[in-house]
């Protein structure tokens, strides 16, 4: 269990004073000024001897990223963009963040600025966030009031710090969907190449990075990168916030070493799972784009990147939605799929007929008015989106589906089953005329 | 170079080269609904992926550029498949997904034999449908009377979003909605206000966005297709005219680099149902003030008895907008052979061709030298009116970047920024004192606006004087430009129908002289737009295609034949000649021009030296030569140009006005069409709500 000396999120619950006085009294904008000292290139080196992994869900290396942003500007400006748009079903962590920690993503975004040229940062809150952007706003206030960020600031590197909030679009958290957000425009993915460190914001190298990616970054630098790789498992490096939801006895989010076993951030923070252990089904652990994985497979296994993958599912944002008995996961994955048909931005083909099309055919599969060959069929499907699209959205939609169909096949057939037996047909006789 | 190997085959390919291009250099076919070559790139059909050794997933070839790819392991260049099973698999994919919501109506669709869909699914689909779901119905949208729209057909390709948006330059069609519910709109179901918005029609993959004039007439197969040269403006674009049987059913664009590309205005695409109505297909003569059909004898006996008792000297001949070089170059040969000296082809009257050479008629630079333009003035001219394809020529340089753009006369939306530097002479004056430009191919386009006044001349020379002193006239670069607005006039002053000799009247000279009774026979070739008022108590003859104007004013009618019923030179602005080859065939007793001006030449025993349209040719040719070169601008001296400064005159201080007020009835066959006619009306209204 991580011990409190080592929490990197000390008013993660709110219950000190959010504002820059107590943020500073627990260590925020503390020797900042000697982290710039270290030089664009001493910062990234120890991001990268930290091993933290970015935090949005990829887990692509921080410090790597950082250091992919041309060392000498050609004229145009560096910018820094913050995905704060943190829309992922069962993910809440950046939201406590922006609420009670806001200082911690300041000082993170004028230190990564720094280590990439970058004048600018841009946060990009999501819609729905409005009291969450009111608190970073207010955070932004007072460092530029306290001279900490702003033109001519203590730090010695001009600053500046936007909160932008978007319109309530998932699609808007992937990194070029936002650029094009934030430049006006509609919310719609670029192609890659060319990437964003060469061409992203207003045509100018930018990185976007995951808000807790650059909250952890000024303790990583403070603490030295040593204790953060100290933590957490090999490769899985450092604190990691988890939100657990779902049938658990107390939900939670929490900060944990990466690493921690299922059932110990269970039981340790979330008062066990409801009805206790026998009574779990089935986890989606990295929040509602990975796979499913059943409760035999999950309870033992290591929450980190690797060991996830293993399982054919991922940590993604860390957001575990756990799931007892009493769950219809085939009711379940229809939901998502629908959140999916809902967000898909319409711009390339299979995620924009695909999504529809998999969403139909479950909701389908819930009552059992299906056949069983359309299992399959399904899931042809969901491989002939996965991979196929512009943004990773594709395979977002499509994994699910496809957890749903490799572990729990036997479930839908019984469905299938249970509806074709049915002597009184009246239901769907009905329903297929009405429609 | 960077090496790709394609299918096993290695190929040299330019930087920047995108694997689609690639692909194609390679001799693999691409399949691909959002690519377009003249559009950017958006990669969003998906349809054009391929496997790139070495990548996880299959990549869509439109975006990718040769340079971001990797070498293998070894240092071998990087390796493209386009016939794996993994993109077979991916093609299909993408089809299905495509299919799925597509409605199964190809029988009543118009896009039937021309679809990309119906066409891709063929080579690229499966055969069979795992989709049970309902489909999806999309609301048709009102964009315009000119394209018709079936939404439901839809896919999200676009295309035409992007041609609005860059080529046209009117933001005005765009997609809302996300995911299954995208849908392209004019956002408040409004028309279109685009004078190119039917090259949507082409670009649409397809039956979304449909011909609605075109609506159910005919099927592409049943179609005889004729590539030549369109009238409508003196851009001299490539058209290809669609007839069935006797009847024109539609114009499409034909591709030429150098000229129009691939886009045609509205007026070229839609002008065909102008083609049948209101057309003289008999001689007439004027009884007691009431026309009667006559025959060809009849007619011809009455002229030549007119053109006897009245004389050379009181004989004239006007050419008009709408004529072949051949059927001027006839004319102009009857003339001399008369002995009359009244002949000019520059209705209503402008001072093109009297000094300066050839340079200083034509447009010098070409149209694709626009792209090379660094700084461009225009005077005098709506180039979005007068020339839609040239004007969105001027916005891709326009978003090319890096040029100045300036406009004397009015104040109109060009669809791209410009200086505003004055609305008339005033402003041209100042000009001309400008000192020597930074920029090093400066451009000059003045339109007729500037030219077709009373003091045309002084205008003239005034730019030219600012061309001098701006430098638009240097070694290797000429950027003295005129912007033509009638079809036939560069061939008409190639060809010299002009008043050379001393004593010819010009234009402006035969009107009064035709008032005051000192012409007694004026000869109308294809004249509608000069004031018919002033042709007092003359007799008129008037050859041409349509009941218009002249017609009403005529006193004997031969009927001619129009640009896509004749085999003719047509040069464009340019200066630039092209051969129009006929698509179908005159209606009634309507001949071929030159055809008619022989033959009351033989009527008149007046030996014209040439029985068919080769020996006309091998004639015109000796007088103007760079016509044999077909497609090619011959390039005009500039040293001449000098000579048109030293006009004197003075200018007035009317502002330049563009001649043309409606871009959709600017000539006879335009104000016979019932499609243009409802586009014009349509835009007046739109007018008048915009001043309310």
């Amino acid at each position: 269990m991580l011990a409190d000396k080592d929490r990197i999120f000390t008013n993660l619950y709110g219950l000190h004073d959010v504002g820059l006085k107590g943020a500073m009294a627990r260590g925020a904008w503390d020797g900042t000024k000697q982290m710039l000292e270290l030089g664009r290139d001493g910062i990234i080196d120890k991001m990268k001897v930290s091993g933290l992994r970015g935090r949005g869900g990829a887990g692509f290396p921080t410090g790597l990223k950082w250091s992919f942003m041309p060392k000498q500007s050609d004229g145009r400006p560096h910018y820094l963009v913050v995905n704060a748009d943190e829309s992922e079903p069962g993910t809440c962590k950046d939201r406590e963040i922006l609420r009670h920690d806001p200082h911690l993503l300041v000082e993170g975004c004028l230190v990564a600025g720094f280590a990439m040229g970058a004048h600018v940062a841009y946060i990009y809150v999501r819609g729905e966030f409005i009291r969450e952007r009111e608190a970073l706003q207010r955070a932004v206030d007072e460092a530029y009031d306290a001279k900490l960020i702003g033109k001519n600031n203590k730090h010695g590197w001009d600053f500046d710090v936007y909160v932008h909030h978007g319109a309530g679009a998932y699609i808007c958290g992937e990194e070029t969907a936002m650029l094009e957000s934030l430049e006006g425009k509609k919310g719609q993915p670029r192609m890659k190449p060319p990437f964003p460190a060469n061409v992203g914001l207003y045509g100018a190298p930018t990185t976007v990075n995951n808000v807790e990616s650059i909250a952890v970054a000024p303790t990583i630098l403070r603490r030295g990168p040593k204790w953060f790789a100290g933590l957490g498992l090999p490769n899985n490096a450092g604190t990691k916030l988890f939100c657990i939801s779902g049938h658990v006895n107390k939900p939670c989010t929490v900060e944990e070493e990466m690493g921690i076993p299922f059932r110990e951030l269970i039981d340790r923070h979330c008062g066990g799972i409801r009805g206790g252990w026998d009574n779990l089904k089935a986890v989606i652990p990295g929040g509602s784009s990975v796979r499913c994985v059943p409760a035999e497979q999950i309870i033992d296994t290591p929450m980190c990147f690797d060991n996830l993958a293993a399982l054919k599912s991922g940590l993604g944002t860390a957001a575990v939605i756990v799931m007892d008995k009493s769950t219809d996961m085939i009711k379940a994955i229809a939901r998502l799929a629908y959140f999916y048909k809902h967000e898909s931005c319409g711009q390339c083909t299979p995620c924009r007929e695909g999504t529809g099309w998999m969403w139909r055919v479950l909701t389908r599969m819930v009552e059992g008015r299906a056949e069983k060959r359309e299992i399959d069929m399904l899931l042809d499907v969901s491989k002939q989106i996965e991979g196929h699209t512009i943004c990773a959205l594709g395979d977002a939609a499509a994994w699910p589906v496809q957890g749903l169909i490799t572990h729990f096949r036997h479930e839908i057939e019984a469905r299938i089953d249970e509806f074709s037996a049915r002597p009184d047909p009246e239901g769907s006789v009905s329903r297929v005329a009405a429609e | 170079m960077p090496k790709v190997i394609i299918d096993g085959a290695e190929l040299d390919v330019e930087n920047g080269t995108t694997l689609i291009q690639a692909c194609e250099q390679a001799g693999a076919e691409i399949p691909r609904f959002c690519y377009h070559e003249r559009l950017s790139i958006a990669g969003n059909c998906r349809m054009c992926l391929v496997e790139v050794k070495g990548a996880p997933k299959p990549q869509a070839s439109c975006a990718m550029s040769v340079n971001d790819l990797r070498p293998g392991p070894n240092g071998e260049p990087p390796e493209i498949r386009t016939n794996s099973p993994l993109v077979k698999k991916a093609r299909e994919g993408v089809m299905e997904f495509l299919l799925i919501n597509h409605p199964l109506d190809c029988p009543i669709c118009d896009q039937g034999g021309e679809c990309d869909l119906q066409d891709q699914a063929m080579a690229y689909g499966i055969d069979k449908n795992r989709f049970h779901e309902n489909k999806r119905a999309v609301e048709d949208k009102y964009i315009g009377p000119l394209v018709k729209t079936v939404m439901t057909r839809c896919i999200q390709c676009t295309r035409c979003v992007r041609f609005t948006t860059e080529v046209a330059g009117v933001e005005e069609l765009g997609a809302i909605g996300r995911g299954e519910d995208m849908e392209i709109t004019t956002y408040l179901e409004q028309a279109m206000s685009s004078e190119m918005q039917g090259n949507v029609i082409d670009l649409c993959p397809v039956g979304a966005l449909t011909s609605a004039p075109y609506e159910f007439k005919a099927r592409p197969w049943e179609l005889r297709k004729t590539e030549t040269i369109d009238a409508m403006d003196a851009v001299g674009s490539a058209i290809r005219v669609d007839v069935r049987g006797r009847e024109v059913m539609r114009v499409l664009p034909g591709l030429n680099e150098e000229v129009n590309e691939e886009w045609i205005s509205d007026k070229s695409r839609f002008i065909w149902d102008g083609l049948r109505s209101q057309r003289l297909d008999k001689p007439y003569i004027r009884d007691n003030g009431k026309l009667r059909a006559a025959s060809w004898d009849e007619v011809f006996s009455l002229i030549v008895s007119k053109l006897r008792s009245a004389g050379p000297d009181k004989t004239a001949a006007l050419v008009g907008d709408l004529n072949a070089v051949e059927e001027v170059f006839a004319l102009k040969t009857l003339m001399d052979k008369l002995e009359v000296k009244n002949l000019d082809c520059r209705e209503p009257g402008n001072p093109l061709g009297e000094a300066g050479g050839r340079a200083g008629y034509i447009f010098n630079s070409t149209i694709a030298g626009i792209e090379q333009a660094d700084a461009i003035m225009l005077i005098g001219t709506n180039p979005r009116l007068e020339a839609p394809v040239l004007n969105s020529r001027i916005r891709k340089r326009y978003l090319a970047g890096n040029v100045h753009i300036g406009v004397i006369g009015e104040r109109a939306d060009l669809t791209y920024p410009y200086t505003y530097l004055g609305d008339g002479p005033a402003a041209l004056e100042e000009l001309s004192r400008h000192k020597a430009a930074k920029a090093e191919r400066p451009m000059f386009i003045i339109g007729q606006g500037a030219l077709a006044r009373p003091d045309g001349k002084a205008v003239l020379a005034t730019a030219m004087k600012a061309a001098r002193n701006i430098g638009v006239v240097k070694d290797g670069w000429n950027g003295f430009n005129v912007l033509h607005t009638a079809a036939g006039r560069v061939g008409a002053l190639d060809v010299c129908a002009l008043p050379t000799m001393p004593g010819g009247k010009d234009t402006a000279a035969i009107l009064t002289g035709a008032k005051s009774g000192k012409i007694e026979v004026v000869y109308l070739l294809g004249v509608d737009e000069i004031d018919m008022a002033s042709l007092g108590d003359a007799f008129v003859i008037y050859q041409g295609s349509h009941g218009d104007a002249g017609a009403h004013r005529a006193d004997v009618i031969l009927p001619g034949s129009t640009y896509t019923e004749k085999s003719a030179t047509w040069v464009n602005t340019e200066g630039r000649p092209q051969m129009a080859r006929r698509a179908n065939f005159p209606p009634g007793d309507a001949r071929e021009d030159w055809a008619i001006i022989r033959a009351l030449a033989g009527k008149l025993d007046v030996n014209l030296s040439f029985d068919n349209l080769e020996y006309l040719r091998a004639e015109m040719y000796k007088a103007a030569p760079h016509l044999a070169a077909i497609d090619t601008v011959a390039p005009a001296d500039a040293w001449l140009l000098s000579d048109i400064a030293k006009a004197g005159g003075k200018m007035t201080a009317k502002p330049f006005e563009s001649p043309v007020k409606d871009f959709y009835l600017t000539n006879p066959i335009a104000r016979a069409s019932r499609i243009m006619a409802e586009c014009s009306a349509m835009r007046l209204n739109a007018h008048k709500q915009a001043a309310e």
